[in-house]
C-alpha cells in the first residue's frame, strides 16, 4: 500500500501574467517542451550544416544571422532552410491533428492516417497525377480535396447521434481499406515512370522543398494553432464522457466539429506539401503524452514533439544512405515506431499501459 | 419558489415517448428523490432537466428562463450534474478530476485563482477526498471513486446539482456513505439536490421531497412520509408490500411480501397440498 499513498508533486502551477491573466502550467509539459525545442533547434543545425557542402555549426549560426560566405548563403537559405522548416511545420500540423483526433476518439488508433485521411488524400493525389495528369501545385490541391472529402465521408457515415470513437475508428479503417485499393488500381493502371513518381509521392517526401511550399502551411498553422488550443480545452472534457461535459458547459457537438475541422485542415495541409507521411500523427501524441505525463490532447508538447521527429526522421533519412537520399517517410516508421516501442516497453515494465 | 422547473415537458428518443407531458417543481432547498421501476423515465427525466436531452414539446426553466435558450456556461454556473457511470480517462489524478468542475468559472485567460483552488480543496473536503489528491482515479476503489465524482461536481459550486443514480454499483456501506455524504451538503450547505435512486427504503429516509414515476408521468409527489403507502408502491413498482415505520429514521419503510406465488389464486408456499397441487 505504501506505493499508493507516496505523495506526488503537484504537477500544476499557475503562472501570473499582469491581474488579467493567470494561466495553469502543468510543470513538466513545460520542461518537456523546452527539452524538445532544444532537440529541434539541435536537430536543425546539423541538419543545415549536412549535406555534399558541409557547413560547420558555428558557420551554420553565423550564416543565418547574416554572415557566411554567399555560396553558404545560398546553400542554407535557398536550399535547406526551407526543407527544415517544412520538417518542423508538417511534423507540427500532423502532430496536432493526430492529438485532436486521438482526444476525439478516446483512442490513439483514431489517428488521421489510421482512419483513411492519409488514403484518401492519396486518391485525390493519384487521380490528379495519373489521370488528369496534372501539375505538382495540381496534385497537392487533389490531395486536399481527397483528404477533406474522405473525413467528410468518414463522419457522415460515423455519425449517429454523436461521432462514437469506436464507430469512427471502424468506419475509418473500413474507408482506409477501400481507397488503398483504389490506390493499388491506379498505379498498376499507370505508365512505368509516373507509377515511380506517384509511388515516391505516397511515400511523403522533403526533397527539394523550397519557400513556395514553407509559405502555406506557416500560413496555416498560425490560423489552426490557436483553434486547436482552444478546441483542446474542450476536448478534455469530453474525454470524460458527453454528459458530464454537457453537464460542465461544453457545447459537446459544436466543439466535436470544430476540432474535426481543425484536424482535418491540419492534416490536409501538412500532406498536401510533403506527402501522406504516416506515423507521426499516430505516434507524436502518443509520445508526448508519455513524456509529458499530462491529460488531455496537450496541443502544443504534440506539435514540438511532431516537429522534433519529423526534422530528426528527415536528418536520418538524409544521412544514413548518402548519397542516396531516402524519402522521409522511410525514416519516420522506424524513428517514431522504435522510440513509441521503447517508451511503451519501459511503461509496461512499470505496470502502467 | 422553485429555480428548476419543466412545464408539459415531454422527452424521448426518436419517436418512442419516455416522459409524457411532464410538470414539475422542484422545490428550492429540498433533497428531492426521483424513484420508479426500471424504464420509468426517471433517468431521462433528470438527463432533460440537465438540458442534456432536447424537449419533443413543453420545457425545463432554470430561474424563470428557459433552459435551452441559455449559454451553456451560464447553465453551468447554477446547475451542476453527475451522470450515471462517468469515466475518468486512463492516468488522470484526483486532483485534476476534480479541478475540471471549475471549467464553467475560468475562461483561456483566467485560467486559475484563488477562488478555484478554494472550491477544490473545499469540494474535496467536503467528500473526505483530501489525502486522494495525487492518486490516479483508477486505482481507487468504487466509493472512493464516486465520491471523488461528486467532488468535481461540487467543484462546480452550482446551487443545483443533478446526480443521477450516485449509489449504483456500490456496496451497501458506500451507497450509505454516498447518501449521507448527499444529505450533509443539503443540510449544511443549503445545495438543492435532485437524485435518481433505485431503493426505495433509501429514497424515503434521506428525500425532503420525494417524485414516484410511472411510465413516464408523475404519480404522486411530497414528503415520503406523507405519500409513500403500500398502494403507491403496489402502483409504481407493481410491488406487494407492507409499508412500516423505519426503526431508525420514522420515515416509511417498503417491506415487500412474500413470495411470487401468492400472486396465483389458488394457495401459496404455506400450503403443502397447493403447492403439491401446482407442481403436479
Amino acid at each position: 500500500m505504501s506505493a499508493f499513498v507516496e505523495e506526488r508533486h503537484d504537477p500544476v502551477r499557475i503562472l501570473r501574467l499582469g491581474s488579467a491573466v493567470r494561466l495553469r502550467v502543468h510543470r513538466r509539459s513545460v520542461a518537456v517542451g523546452l527539452t524538445l525545442l532544444a532537440a529541434i533547434v539541435a536537430i536543425g543545425l546539423v541538419t543545415l550544416g549536412t549535406g555534399d557542402y558541409p557547413i560547420s555549426v558555428p558557420d551554420t549560426i553565423d550564416t543565418l544571422l547574416g554572415g557566411g560566405t554567399p555560396i553558404q548563403h545560398f546553400i542554407i537559405e535557398t536550399l535547406r532552410l526551407p526543407r527544415l522548416l517544412t520538417a518542423i511545420l508538417v511534423g507540427a500540423a500532423l502532430a496536432v491533428g493526430g492529438a485532436l483526433f486521438q482526444s476525439l476518439s478516446r483512442n490513439p488508433l483514431g489517428s488521421p492516417d489510421v482512419i483513411g485521411f492519409n488514403s484518401g488524400a492519396a486518391t485525390g493525389a493519384l487521380v490528379v497525377l495519373l489521370v488528369l495528369h496534372g501539375s505538382a501545385g495540381s496534385v497537392s490541391m487533389g490531395a486536399i480535396i481527397g483528404g477533406v472529402g474522405t473525413a467528410l465521408a468518414v463522419y457522415v457515415l460515423a455519425m449517429r447521434r454523436g461521432v462514437s470513437g469506436y464507430r469512427l475508428i471502424l468506419v475509418g479503417i473500413g474507408m482506409a481499406a477501400m481507397l488503398e485499393s483504389a490506390n493499388s488500381y491506379l498505379l498498376t493502371r499507370s505508365e512505368l515512370n509516373e507509377a515511380q513518381s506517384a509511388a515516391a509521392w505516397l511515400v511523403g517526401s522533403l526533397n527539394g522543398r523550397s519557400w513556395e511550399q514553407v509559405r502555406p502551411v506557416a500560413i496555416a498553422l498560425v490560423v489552426l494553432l490557436p483553434a486547436a488550443i482552444r478546441v483542446s480545452r474542450d476536448l478534455r472534457l469530453l474525454e470524460l464522457g458527453d454528459d458530464t461535459a454537457r453537464g460542465l458547459g461544453v457545447h459537446a457537438e459544436r466543439s466535436r466539429l470544430a476540432a474535426i475541422v481543425v484536424g482535418v485542415g491540419l492534416s490536409a495541409v501538412a500532406t498536401a506539401s510533403a506527402g501522406p507521411i504516416g506515423f507521426i500523427a499516430l505516434a507524436a501524441p502518443q509520445v508526448s503524452r508519455r513524456l509529458t505525463g499530462a491529460q488531455g490532447p496537450g496541443v502544443i508538447p504534440a506539435a514540438l514533439c511532431g516537429a522534433m521527429l519529423l526534422s530528426a526522421s528527415d536528418l536520418a533519412a538524409q544521412r544514413v544512405f548518402a548519397p542516396t537520399q531516402l524519402p522521409v517517410g522511410v525514416a519516420t516508421g522506424v524513428v517514431g515506431g522504435l522510440y513509441l516501442a521503447w517508451l511503451l516497453s519501459r511503461e509496461w515494465k512499470k505496470g502502467r499501459g | 419558489m422553485s429555480r428548476l422547473t419543466a412545464k408539459g415537458l415531454t422527452l424521448g428518443y426518436d419517436q418512442r415517448r419516455i416522459v409524457d407531458d411532464l410538470t414539475l417543481a422542484v422545490p428550492d432547498g429540498s433533497f428531492t428523490v426521483i424513484v420508479g421501476a426500471n424504464g420509468s423515465g426517471k433517468s431521462t427525466l433528470l438527463r432533460g432537466l440537465a438540458r442534456l436531452l432536447n424537449p419533443h414539446s413543453g420545457g425545463v426553466y432554470l430561474d424563470g428562463e428557459q433552459i435551452h435558450r441559455l449559454r451553456s456556461k451560464e447553465v453551468a454556473r447554477r446547475l451542476g450534474l453527475l451522470p450515471q457511470g462517468p469515466t475518468a480517462p486512463d492516468g488522470i489524478v484526483v486532483s485534476d478530476l476534480v479541478g475540471r468542475g471549475r471549467h464553467p468559472h475560468v475562461g483561456l485567460l483566467k485560467q486559475w485563482s484563488e477562488g478555484d483552488q478554494k472550491a477544490v480543496d473545499g469540494a474535496m473536503a467536503a467528500t473526505n477526498t483530501t489525502d486522494l489528491r495525487n492518486r490516479y482515479v483508477d486505482e481507487l476503489s468504487g466509493g472512493q471513486r464516486q465520491r471523488v465524482w461528486i467532488a468535481m461536481a461540487l467543484a462546480q459550486q452550482t446551487p443545483l446539482l443533478l446526480l443521477d443514480e450516485p449509489t449504483t454499483y456500490l456496496d451497501i456501506a458506500h451507497q450509505v456513505d454516498v447518501l449521507e455524504l448527499c444529505a450533509e451538503l443539503h443540510e449544511e450547505h443549503g445545495r438543492t439536490l435532485v437524485v435518481v435512486l433505485h431503493d426505495l427504503n433509501h429514497a424515503c429516509r434521506y428525500a425532503t421531497h420525494l417524485v414516484a414515476m410511472r411510465e413516464g408521468r408523475i404519480v404522486a409527489e411530497g414528503a415520503p412520509t406523507d405519500i409513500v403507502t403500500a398502494e403507491l408502491v403496489e402502483k409504481v413498482f407493481g410491488l406487494r408490500c407492507r409499508v412500516i415505520p423505519d426503526p431508525e429514521t420514522g420515515t416509511p419503510l417498503v417491506v415487500p411480501a412474500r413470495g411470487r406465488r401468492t400472486r396465483t389464486p389458488k394457495g401459496s408456499l404455506d400450503d403443502p397440498a397447493a403447492t403439491r397441487e401446482a407442481v403436479c
